[in-house]
């Protein structure tokens, strides 16, 4: 009860743990939601080509001095998002490849920037900071937690509005397009909103473990459940629980706060697939 | 009267002809069959036919009174282990009538039921899509595609992958659509298949269209004897 006890303590009396809660939760939801359509579409490594992105363009924020690093990190990864789930057709490197590319090059060349101008004396600590997560979301300002609010509710807004043309898009491209609902704007929109969420999520996890959070809720829910909606309910409530215990472990036991709640998501991913071979995933 | 009317069309990418001189019409009611062999060019055809690729050359015409074309794609690894229920899968064929709206209307949801007990799977509404035989995963789809439109479906290889009784069902049950007025267009390299359920065949290869008309017309042509012989009817 003493850990529970000072748990309380430091959520009534400290407003950066209060901040941190609603960020954390507010990204795992976002995350897991587009999550099931990312599986689905074959699309999980994109998230991952897209952190290292995100990753290289912070490199060049930090390195121009700029305040404001959200001016250069979010329109650089919309834009690689846009031009990474473009090359799925009709191109002569594809998707897979272009993927590898575009994550690995921006990776190498944020890299180099940090270290050709450093700003700190730190810099595997910058570096080591921005891949796996820092304590930043315990440090966060008022205004950081408005930002993430404003992106979050842009995200679900937009989730939520065109639910069933992300489903239909998600399962047959080719039998939208013939009936005349434009597939290439969803896939935009799709696009768009994966990005958005990994330059939030950056903050919580860092950027090599985002997939983490993007991925294991929606196969675990996959695994168990059997319609579309139920698996996208059950994979936010996994993600969000996940993130709230994550957490309140790194908190407790001053674990780094990403690992924590992928460690969480990892375990609950093992109990569900336990599950799903125990109930059996085949009837009919 | 003619829903489509094919002129003369070319039809290709940017680095070459697939196949060309396509002419031909399909009236309302028709059963029209698409036969060739892989590469024809069947597939760009029915991508051209839904207006999804234009062609290089000639023209397509739609009757402006064919509000939308019903399609069966070829299945894609995707969508065998796809986590939806029945329903969600048939309710999405309404898609095209939402428009901003971002729910589905009373009016979809009753035919989207009325739909699925037509194909005889109102049982399987609340069922999951990857756990049903590939013989219902097909009815579901054409469900699907029955709740876009009622005026023509045009499908994709409907049968490959089936066991030969689930064959035989889809291809009695796609003739029944055909004689409650649903216009058909089948690609298929079914010959017998072809021969039995369509009214008229398009035969495409070697770059060109090698035959259209009627079955009995089909049967008695040259190119026609010798596709059946190898078909080995």
């Amino acid at each position: 009860m003493n850990g529970l006890q000072t748990l309380v303590d430091y959520f009534v009396n400290y407003p950066f743990v209060r901040y941190a809660f609603a960020v954390g939760l507010l990204i795992a939801l976002c995350a897991s939601l587009l999550g099931v359509t990312l599986v689905l579409k074959r699309f999980s490594f994109i998230g991952d080509g897209l952190s290292h992105v995100a990753f290289g363009a912070m490199a060049v924020a930090a390195v121009t001095g700029l305040t404001n690093r959200m001016a250069i990190v979010l329109p650089v990864t919309l834009l690689s998002a846009v031009l990474l789930l473009r090359t799925g057709k009709n191109t002569k490197i594809k998707g897979d490849a272009a993927v590898a590319m575009i994550s690995v090059g921006a990776l190498a060349i944020g890299y180099m920037l940090m270290n050709l101008f450093p700003t700190s004396a730190n810099i595997s600590g910058d570096v080591c900071s921005t891949l796996f997560g820092s304590t930043s979301i315990l440090t966060l300002q008022k205004s950081d937690v408005a930002v993430c609010v404003v992106m979050a509710a842009i995200v679900l807004t937009v989730f939520v509005l065109f639910y069933h043309q992300i489903f239909a898009v998600t399962f047959d491209e080719s039998f939208c397009s013939a009936i005349g609902v434009r597939a290439n704007v969803y896939n935009l929109v799709i696009a768009v909103i994966t990005a958005i969420i990994i330059v939030l999520a950056m903050n919580l996890v860092g950027s090599l473990l985002i997939s983490a959070l993007i991925i294991f809720p929606a196969l675990s829910a996959m695994r168990v459940f059997k319609s579309f909606l139920s698996v996208i309910i059950c994979s936010s409530v996994i993600s969000v629980v996940c993130a709230a215990v994550g957490i309140v472990l790194s908190i407790l036991f001053s674990t780094p706060v990403g690992s924590t709640i992928v460690t969480a998501d990892i375990v609950v991913f093992l109990g569900f697939w336990i599950t799903s071979v125990i109930i059996g995933r085949t009837r009919v | 009267m003619a829903q489509i009317t094919c002129i003369d069309a070319t039809l290709g990418y940017e680095d070459g002809v697939v196949t060309e001189g396509l002419s031909f019409t399909v009236e309302t009611g028709d059963c029209l069959c698409i036969l060739g062999e892989n590469g024809s060019g069947k597939s760009t055809l029915v991508k051209a036919l839904l207006g999804l690729k234009p062609v290089l050359r000639g023209k397509i015409e739609r009757d402006p009174a064919l509000t939308g074309i019903g399609y069966l794609p070829q299945q894609t690894v995707v969508q065998r282990d796809f986590p939806a229920s029945v329903r969600e899968i048939v309710r999405s064929g309404c898609l095209a009538r939402m428009g901003l709206r971002p729910f589905y209307s009373a009016e979809d949801k009753a035919l989207a039921d009325r739909t699925m007990e037509q194909l005889g799977i109102a049982s399987l509404a609340g069922h999951c899509y990857r756990d049903l035989s590939g013989g219902q995963q097909q009815r579901v789809l054409l469900a699907r595609a029955l709740c876009a439109t009622r005026s023509m479906l045009l499908l994709d290889e409907p049968v490959t992958g089936l066991d030969p009784k689930a064959q035989i069902d889809l291809y009695e049950l796609i003739a029944k659509l055909n004689r409650d007025g649903i216009t058909i267009i089948m690609v298929t390299h079914d010959v017998n298949a072809a021969v039995r359920y369509a009214s008229h065949i398009l035969h495409i290869g070697g770059g060109k269209q090698r035959f259209f008309g009627t079955v009995d017309a089909y049967k008695e042509s040259s190119i026609g004897k010798a596709f059946l012989a190898e078909g080995g009817a």
